[in-house]
């Protein structure tokens, strides 16, 4: 129950009540909604009540085609498609042992670091906005334009990709791209700078966030909770190392933890740091994937019936919101058994109604909007 | 002004009049922020800085008691179509809805689920289509700048013979 | 630890109900008793050589053919960096087995998902209810002898009929 240090007088009669906040809300993280229960300004309980996006994603699977499916796993997460993309091709190309050309994988990796990047910008931009600082917002829209005109080049969509196919990529990227990727990063590297001026360092900002629902390493893996939320936390876990896949092993890049410096560890700001730090490093990883990319076909041969033998098999990658497991069975035929995606957001919804107990009807916003969570993700 | 309209005689000062008010009303539309999937993302990119709508005069509004426009953007499903309806019946007249992207025009490429509404006019009804999945934010503009034609066709001061107050085509 | 080290292991802990280890398989798992599937989570759990923190997933399978349902559960293990598959059937008729959401509570959300989809019960869960769909919904839709309802909430379901041609 909450602490409230009143100076009311006791004869002064309040009750609690119960506020339904969305589906419809401005805040951009998605249909999401709480029931809220408070006496106006401090939270007693916040209850999460999800499924105002489910697509059926998951049955869909049963229904079309494996190279048929790649278009779905776009929408599972509309901010950072491609690696579900990748997840998804990376769980057909081990059922049927198929190997992915080696420039198809370095085309990849470049491909799902601007994601990232995109991503985590949406992320950080609403995450001010949330909080009450509109102008970093359009800062972010800016240069995510700048990546959207860069994704447009590789593959000919803005925001719902499909561009990594079982095999490779769809489509090869150019030296002209690659020129302009470079660009890019010279230009966008000072451009977090900006962002530390006129946000991190911001001392309204800092106020606001630091102390506020600080997350123990204990609550985070009794509720599962992935990616940069577990490494704000304090453990130093990333999928590209621990459990490595495509090209990882060979760029060389740091792993931003939190460690409380503003406030207790594992609180909001440090969840907000360790994204924009995350931004830096993937502009390293981008930047050596550049130096490094070496010729070749994009795509490995694959039939156009693609009908993998039985099997089962659990992927794991580091998405732009952790670790995205996909749990894929075939029977041998052509259409998939079971799609499973399971996602970060949906386990750390469930931690808000732990930890919101006694927050201000104000920090659950910022609480929501540092876990990054959003609809897609949740619902499928 | 309730008395005037549908009352006076069709004179040229009765359509500067209207042509006056239309123009008023369509350089301000102040749409409500109903994103709901993916066409959100591409509904914010539209606002900000490179395809700027605040040019048209459209501000985004979070309640729909402020908004004469909803812009339907992203996949609806059963569980939101009673929420949506009551939002558009918490809009002030008069009010228009753009159905953003193939999901809510006719429920895209999720018709093989059993969770999505196909389309989002069996619900409320429908005054522009922009097609696309996300349509570009260019899309989304000429989308808006048909609603701006389709208000200043409007006449309201005129008395019209058949006693109804519905938009001409 | 290798996975076959795991399952003996785990079946000397608990003799019989736990069998029939599949190693030559891309992910390597064994199957668990549903009587027993609480305990053999706290033990996985809690043992210093396992130390599985992590409830990665929780997930069903619908195999009507031979008429289970069957429950998967993926562990992890930030210590050891091992992971574990268990897999549990239950009747297709009346699918019942305890819940894992004392042992973690990540559960919790995963258990009602699987609730919504499967329309699997689990005994002593503290709220179990429909998640992703609405409260009034009909049938469990991830089964694979699942029908859609005419309509819903006034709202008819017909698709458009090219679309009703893909659906197989």
């Amino acid at each position: 129950m909450s602490e409230i240090v009143s100076t009311a007088e006791p004869a002064f009669h309040t009750e609690d009540m119960t506020i339904s906040m969305g589906p419809q809300h401005p805040s951009t993280h998605g249909v999401l909604r709480f029931v809220v229960k408070t006496d106006g300004e401090v939270m007693s309980e916040a209850i999460p009540d999800v499924g105002y996006l489910h697509r059926s994603i998951e049955k869909i699977g049963e229904k079309v085609t494996w190279h048929g499916y790649v278009p779905y796993t776009d929408r599972a997460d509309y901010l950072a498609a491609m690696f579900t993309n990748q997840a998804f091709c990376m769980a057909a190309e081990k059922l049927a042992s198929i190997e992915v050309a080696r420039r198809g994988e370095f085309c990849r990796v470049i491909a799902c670091e601007l994601n990232r990047i995109a991503s985590h910008l949406i992320s950080v931009g609403t995450f001010g906005q949330d909080i009450g600082a509109i102008t970093p917002f359009l800062h972010a829209l800016r240069e995510r334009e700048t990546i959207n005109d860069l994704m447009e080049e590789i593959c000919g969509a803005r925001l719902t990709y499909n561009y990594i196919r079982i095999g490779g990529v769809g489509y090869d990227i150019t030296e002209e791209t690659c020129r302009r990727i470079s660009e890019f990063l010279d230009h966008f590297e000072p451009i977090v700078d900006e962002y530390n001026r006129l946000l991190s360092y911001n001392k309204i900002f800092i106020e606001r966030l630091a102390n506020v629902a600080p997350i123990t390493l204990e609550d985070a893996f009794q509720y599962n909770i992935v990616g940069p939320n577990l490494r704000a936390c304090g453990l130093k876990w990333d999928i590209r190392r621990e459990i490595p896949y495509s090209i990882y092993p060979e760029l060389e890049f740091d792993i931003p933890v939190g460690t409380g410096e503003k406030g207790t560890l594992g609180d909001c700001y440090d969840r907000y740091w360790v994204r924009i730090r995350e931004m830096q490093e993937s502009c390293k990883q981008l930047r050596q994937c550049l130096k490094m990319l070496p010729r070749g076909p994009a795509i490995a041969k694959v039939p156009r019936r693609f009908k993998p033998p039985a099997g089962e098999v659990y992927i794991r990658i580091e998405s732009a919101r952790g670790d995205m497991g996909f749990y894929v069975v075939s029977d041998g035929s052509e259409y998939p058994y079971r799609v499973r995606i399971r996602t970060g957001s949906f386990t750390a919804m469930s931690l808000i109604e732990k930890i919101s107990r006694g927050l201000m009807v104000a920090d659950l916003i910022a609480l929501i909007a540092s876990l990054d969570v959003d609809a897609p993700e949740i619902d499928r | 002004m309730k008395p005037l309209i549908n009352s006076l005689p069709d004179t040229v000062f009765t359509t500067k009049v209207d042509s006056l008010l239309n123009w008023g009303r369509a350089s301000s539309q102040w749409y409500m922020l109903f994103g709901l999937a993916c066409c959100a993302i591409e509904l914010m990119q539209t606002g900000g800085p490179r395809a700027d709508v605040d040019r048209f005069g459209c501000v985004p509004r979070a309640t729909p008691r402020q908004s004469d426009l909803m812009i339907v953007a992203g996949t609806l499903t059963y569980k939101m179509g009673k929420r949506t309806k009551l939002l558009y019946d918490q809009m002030p007249d008069p009010k228009y809805v753009i159905s953003m992207g193939s999901c809510s025009n006719c429920g895209g490429l999720f018709q093989l689920a059993y969770s999505v509404c196909k389309g989002v006019d069996k619900i409320v009804p429908v005054d522009v289509y922009v097609p696309g999945c996300p349509p570009r934010p260019e899309a989304l503009t000429e989308g808006l700048l048909k609603i701006q034609q389709k208000m200043m066709r409007e006449r309201w001061l005129v008395k019209k013979p058949a006693a109804e107050d519905s938009v001409e085509a | 630890m290798e996975a076959k080290e795991l399952y003996e292991k785990t079946a000397r802990r608990f003799p019989g109900k736990v069998s029939e280890f599949n190693g030559d398989v891309l992910e390597p798992y064994f199957y668990v008793d549903p009587s027993t599937v609480v305990e053999v989570c706290t033990y996985l759990r809690d043992a210093p050589e396992h130390r599985f923190e992590v409830l990665s997933d929780l997930t069903a399978l619908d195999l009507p053919k031979q008429n289970w349902i069957q429950l998967v559960y993926h562990l992890y293990s930030y210590t050891h960096r091992h992971q574990a598959v268990l897999k549990v059937n239950l009747h297709r008729e009346n699918p019942r087995v305890s819940t894992v959401e004392n042992v973690w509570k990540a559960a919790n959300w995963f258990e009602r998902e699987v609730f919504d989809l499967f329309g699997v019960i689990f005994d002593g869960h503290s709220d179990l209810r429909r998640i992703l769909l609405p409260e009034d919904w009909v049938g469990y839709p991830l089964r694979k002898d699942y029908v859609e309802q005419e309509e819903y909430d006034g709202i008819s379901t017909e698709r458009a009929p090219l679309v009703d041609k893909l659906l197989r």
